[in-house]
């Protein structure tokens, strides 16, 4: 046995335990199960519930197992007549001021309260005094609050203190009369907050938007994967009759352990927005008509048939799925169209011959907790990936020195070491010079004028360590003015500081549009074009003859491409949603499911490919994606396009990348632009996009539309 | 009967005319055994050996031996470690931490600096009930202000290499506070919840640093201990409880006040000091120790000494020595009620079983007194009772059981007419003052 393990007896097993672990953690280990409200594996004990009391040998008392330290020879009765005692004294306790309202309580069936209450309490009550009476909080448009049901467990006050860093919730008054409460009426709007529904034992914190609509023995559970940044949080989706009701997270350690963001859980509401495209749509004379399926397709393979390859451009969302992607660079490569890309908010093309194959993270999510320093750069990283944010914080909170690079000043519930504001050129130039760095040969007239501040220095220090450190790259310096200079300078310093230099891309599958070869400088696999495409800023100035949008909104995913720049084009829209900028710029509409509709794989920040299966009923005559681009494949006439089935589809794309593996040495960065010296040091100003306003289902999300972090987006 | 002494230990300076101030605690020998510590001659094992001897036990109600608990902190470790006075005294019925504070303040002071001085602490505080705020605040004040100027506090005391800075801290007003944990919770300024332990607070006290927390009395006995010897102190008691304790005496009572006397004086000689029974009445119970420990029926206590011994193989606790007398005129239900509603009230609300107990309790009690109490609520009281007693936090939930269960014990006739007669009390006062 090793120096940290010792024998316990629980139950009348001998069983090991580590050293300092609590009671409860050794008896989960066995089929002993302790009861247990206040406990929860990812925050602090508070053992106030009572509820896991248990009976330890020679203890004068039953003894909390949540906090109770095991110890070498410790004999653990769970299940004792003594033990039970104390367990079902506690289940009565907890009962008679508890409403019991299970019937019209949208917790009823997964209810912690109910559950145990049906092994531990009685038939009947004992109490017949007046039951307490608890005023509910409005504390916005996510969670619902039904607080006569609260039983003081205080998880949802440790969540706020511990996870996310903002103490919204705390409780106000003593015995009795304590309550959980906001203490000024406020709404809670971290990007992590929605949790606490999923932490609340009972049914006081409940999902809002749920509210009354199913009951939990109704619905199906489908696995899934969340489709609104790079990480790919684990989800359950919670159909009923192939409507999803709401969406949970799904437990994994390696990416988002027990949580996700409000976004991720919300999201699906945009499935069942009014804004639906129901059926394929034709713009004839200016009008809006259905069309059938079958002449909508046959419209747009006439058109693509005889378009000018270098005159028509594919532009995809970063959502879209593996298969979609691949499907897409199929059809492009078939027509010979290399203006295609799913980078849609990009401007700074001028570099992208030395993109890494598939940008990454660089390292697991996980691991970010085990790094000792942490320099974010361009990124407001809360809101471009919450889980990833939540590591940061995590990272930091266990001492980790947390650096970040930004124009912008965002807020962040911990220690931030050095917080370099303003150009972000300019603060890695002064990082570079503090570091005693070469500049590259473009930048070498800047960087004799620079001369490192003192918080540029004091970063260049906390950097200059044996330390296991990350380098991330966030969404504002991928879509700078000068996106390429911030790279270049720094995988500089990430090279002289031997930090790992890693990416937080847009969308749910960038790593996976790269990969397909989306991208008008590669095909597939990161195989080289001869022609170079257009960028999107070409695309957009150059009035092309014909537009593919594949779930982009112009305007909106593609912020550079206006109505007025596409009045010439025909343009094909295939999209969830006809909102007013399609209706205004395209010709044809071909209604596609969103990602609860379809099959696919997404790959996130760590190379992790998850497939997942459609979840919901289409709704109206939608189709999924890659239905959709197989029928025109087909229609084309194109040789091996017959796909029965998504799954068919990532088969083929497996077997194409097993014959031509990609290289994966990792580029040299290097700068070829010639670079308007005289505004590098400028602050662009680069805004973030909003965080519910990043892809097309968010925009349609009506909860996630209401809420403060939503009406903050629209003023800026 | 031979006389008993008084005012040996804490008191010791209250025949004084001003006997709160420097000089008056000089005169009494006060600073002495601080002096010898200032001047090297006592080493900090010396001085916990010494309280170790002297049978000294907490007077904040647990009764754990002091020098015991002093010998559990990290003395060694190089770490900030605290000490903190418990003056938060808030047990229904005590009162004579109050008295330290008003009139001999240096006898806290001195301890709390040879107290500090024994586990390595170099801050020190007080942590004193909000309502003292009148009188035994300002009071406590000054002499700090005093020991300051005569140099007996501070950095480098004297050139002894010795440092404590003791300070003053005003509670709130919250029972629960008087809880060590709770007290050091709000000590950093937080709510005053009870943490569980362990840790405990030797190993993670005040801001997680080793703290010991004692009370007032506890830590004002110290000096007279080293001054005169733990034998002395030992001496003035009995068998397991050394020296002397204070007695709060309220209630039915002629001469009700705070009494100084040995351990181990029986309870006849206390009543007897008093005055007795008010009125000469027929003495019906007593309450020992504090609102929250086990009732006592006069023929039970009559034959007991007020130590921690007598009072425990008699079915009670001598929790706080605050006595609380009550005659034949008194009515139990009500007197169990009104302890009800206190610790209903006083309860922080945490733990299941004391937030959601403690008011099902004081309810049914309640209702008992409202004529609507049947005959099986006196069974669902006690084991309500009984289903709190020893499953929470802090001792609070014991506190709210203690009374109960002991209520019923000894006067379950009292409840019984009560439920049987719709409210009738069985002493049948009309006009008793209820709350
Ligand atoms: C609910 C509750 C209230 C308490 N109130 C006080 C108090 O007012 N004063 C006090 O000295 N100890 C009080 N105690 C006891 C303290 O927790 C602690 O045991 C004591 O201060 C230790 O000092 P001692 O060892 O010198 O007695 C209380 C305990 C409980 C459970
Ligand atoms: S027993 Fe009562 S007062 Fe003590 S911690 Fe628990 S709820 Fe608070
Ligand atoms: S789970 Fe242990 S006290 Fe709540």
């Amino acid at each position: 046995m090793s120096d940290d393990l010792i024998e316990i007896e629980i139950d009348g097993k001998s069983v090991q335990a580590k050293k300092g672990q609590m009671i409860i953690e050794a008896t989960d280990t066995t089929s002993s199960y302790v009861p247990r409200f206040c406990y929860h594996s990812k925050l602090s004990i508070a053992a106030n519930c009572r509820m896991c009391l248990v009976e330890v040998e020679k203890a004068p008392k039953p003894l909390p197992a949540c906090a109770t330290p095991v110890a070498a020879g410790m004999k653990i009765f769970t299940r004792s007549p003594y033990a039970i005692a104390a367990q079902k004294a506690t289940m009565e306790f907890l009962l008679i001021n508890h409403p019991l309202d299970c019937p019209i309580c949208d917790q009823g069936g997964e209810c912690e309260l109910q559950d145990i209450a049906m092994g531990y309490g009685r038939g009947i009550s004992r109490y017949n005094d007046n039951k307490r009476v608890v005023k509910d909080k409005n504390i916005g448009p996510l969670v619902s609050t039904d607080m006569t049901r609260c039983i003081h467990c205080t998880r949802c006050v440790r969540f706020g203190e511990e996870i996310t860093g903002v103490q919204d919730l705390g409780t106000v008054m003593r015995g009795e009369n304590m309550r959980i409460d906001t203490y000024v009426e406020k709404s809670i709007d971290h990007e992590l907050s929605s949790n606490i529904i999923d932490l609340c034992p009972v049914g006081a914190l409940n999902n809002k938007p749920y509210r009354y609509s199913a009951r939990s023995w109704e619905m199906i559970q489908h696995e899934t994967i969340a489709a609104h940044d790079c990480v790919g949080s684990n989800i359950y989706a919670h159909a009923l009759r192939g409507t999803v009701k709401r969406v949970v997270p799904r437990e994994n350690e390696a990416i988002n352990e027990t949580w996700i963001s409000d976004r991720d859980r919300f999201s699906y509401e945009g499935i069942y927005s009014d804004e639906r495209l129901m059926s394929p749509m034709i713009k004839k004379d200016d009008q809006w008509q259905e069309i059938s399926w079958k002449d909508a397709l046959i419209e747009i393979v006439e058109k693509l048939k005889v378009v000018e390859n270098n005159s028509a451009a594919v532009l995809a969302s970063p959502n879209s799925t593996l298969e979609e992607f691949y499907l897409l660079s199929r059809l492009s490569d078939e027509l010979s169209i290399s203006n295609i890309d799913h980078r849609l908010r990009m401007v700074d093309f001028t570099d992208q011959l030395n993109d890494p194959k598939i940008p990454l993270l660089g390292i697991n999510i996980a691991e970010i907790e085990n790094c000792k320093q942490i320099v974010v750069v361009g990124s407001d990283i809360r809101k471009e990936a919450p889980i990833i944010g939540h590591r940061i914080r995590k990272a930091a909170l266990s001492g980790a020195q947390i650096g970040i690079i930004n124009e912008n000043i965002n807020e962040y519930f911990f220690d931030v070491a050095v917080y370099l504001s303003e150009s972000i050129i300019g603060n890695l130039l002064g990082l570079l010079s503090a570091l005693n760095g070469e500049p590259p040969e473009e930048m070498r007239d800047i960087f004799k004028q620079i001369k490192p501040t003192k918080e540029q220095q004091k970063l260049a220090a906390i950097l200059n360590s044996e330390d296991k450190k990350h380098f991330i790259l966030g969404h504002l310096a991928i879509n700078h003015p000068y996106a390429s200079a911030i790279r270049l300078l720094s995988a500089k310093i990430a090279e002289l500081t031997g930090a790992v230099l890693g990416f937080i891309t847009e969308g749910s599958n960038a790593a996976g549009g790269h990969l397909m070869g989306v991208l008008p400088h590669r095909g597939f696999a990161g195989s080289s074009r001869e022609i170079i495409g257009h960028s999107i800023s070409e695309i957009s100035e150059n009035n092309l003859d014909l537009l593919l949008l594949f779930n982009a909104e112009p305007g909106k995913d593609i912020p550079n491409l206006s109505a007025e720049k596409l009045t010439d084009s025909l343009v094909i829209a295939l999209t969830p949603y006809a909102t007013e900028n399609y209706k205004t710029t395209a010709d044809i509409m071909l209604p596609i499911g969103t990602f609860a509709e379809t099959s696919g794989t997404y790959i996130n920040c760590e190379e992790r490919w998850q497939s997942f299966s459609g979840i919901a009923n289409p709704v109206g005559e939608s189709r999924p994606g890659w239905k959709v681009l197989r029928a025109i494949g087909s229609l084309l006439g194109m040789s091996e396009f017959e796909f029965e089935s998504s799954e068919s589809v990532l088969d083929e794309i497996s077997q194409r990348l097993k014959d031509t593996p990609m290289s994966n040495e990792i580029n040299n960065f290097s700068l070829q632009n010639k670079i308007n010296k005289k505004d590098l040091l400028d602050t662009h100003l680069v805004q973030s996009v909003p965080m519910y306003e990043v892809d097309s289902v968010l925009r349609h999300s009506a909860s996630l539309q209401l809420t403060p972090e939503a009406s903050r987006s629209d003023s800026t | 009967m031979k006389s008993i002494p008084e005012n040996l230990v804490c008191f010791n300076t209250f025949e004084a005319d001003k006997p709160w101030t420097y000089e008056t605690y000089r005169k009494h020998g006060g600073y002495d055994a601080w002096d010898r510590i200032l001047k090297g001659e006592l080493s900090p094992e010396q001085v916990i050996e010494e309280v170790k001897a002297s049978g000294l036990r907490g007077r904040g109600g647990a009764g754990f031996p002091t020098g015991l608990k002093w010998s559990f902190m990290p003395r060694l470790q190089p770490i900030q470690k605290y000490l903190v006075c418990n003056s938060d005294e808030s047990e229904p019925g005590t009162c004579h931490d109050r008295e330290v504070l008003r009139k001999n303040p240096h006898a806290l002071i001195e301890g709390m600096a040879i107290a500090a001085y024994a586990m390595g602490a170099t801050i020190a505080y007080n942590y004193i009930r909000g309502e003292f705020m009148e009188e035994p605040i300002p009071r406590f004040e000054l002499a700090v202000k005093e020991a300051y100027e005569h140099k007996l506090l501070g950095k480098n005391i004297q050139s002894s290499n010795i440092d404590l800075e003791l300070h003053t801290f005003v509670g709130a007003g919250a029972y629960i506070c008087g809880e060590e944990t709770a007290l050091l919770e709000s000590l950093e300024g937080k709510q005053g919840k009870p943490r569980f332990k362990p840790p405990f607070p030797a190993n993670f006290g005040l801001y997680g640093k080793p703290t010991t927390i004692n009370n007032t009395q506890s830590l004002a006995s110290v000096p007279s201990i080293i001054r005169n010897g733990a034998k002395w102190f030992k001496d003035i008691g009995v068998e397991n409880s050394g020296g002397t304790a204070q007695f709060s005496v309220s209630g039915h009572i002629e001469r009700p006040g705070n009494y100084e006397l040995p351990m181990g004086t029986s309870f006849k000689e206390l009543l007897e000091l008093c005055g007795g029974v008010l009125g000469g009445a027929k003495l019906k119970a007593v309450i020992p120790g504090g609102s929250s420990v086990p009732v006592m029926p006069a023929e039970t206590i009559l034959g007991c000494t007020m130590d921690y011994d007598s009072l425990q193989k008699a079915g009670s606790s001598f929790g706080t020595g605050a006595v609380i007398v009550m005659d034949e005129t008194t009515c139990m239900v009500k007197v169990l009620r009104r302890i009800a509603r206190f610790y209903m009230a006083e309860s922080c609300g945490q733990c299941t079983p004391c937030r959601e107990g403690t008011g099902w309790l004081y309810r049914m009690l309640t209702r008992i007194i409202e004529g609507q109490g049947e005959l099986e609520d006196l069974t669902k009281l006690v084991e309500i009772a009984n289903k709190i007693e020893g499953h929470t936090i802090c001792a609070l939930g014991d506190a709210a059981a203690w009374p109960v269960q002991s209520f019923l014990k000894h006067f379950h006739h009292e409840f019984e007419y009560m439920v049987n007669n719709k409210g009738r009390s069985i002493v049948s006062i009309d006009d008793e003052v209820t709350v």
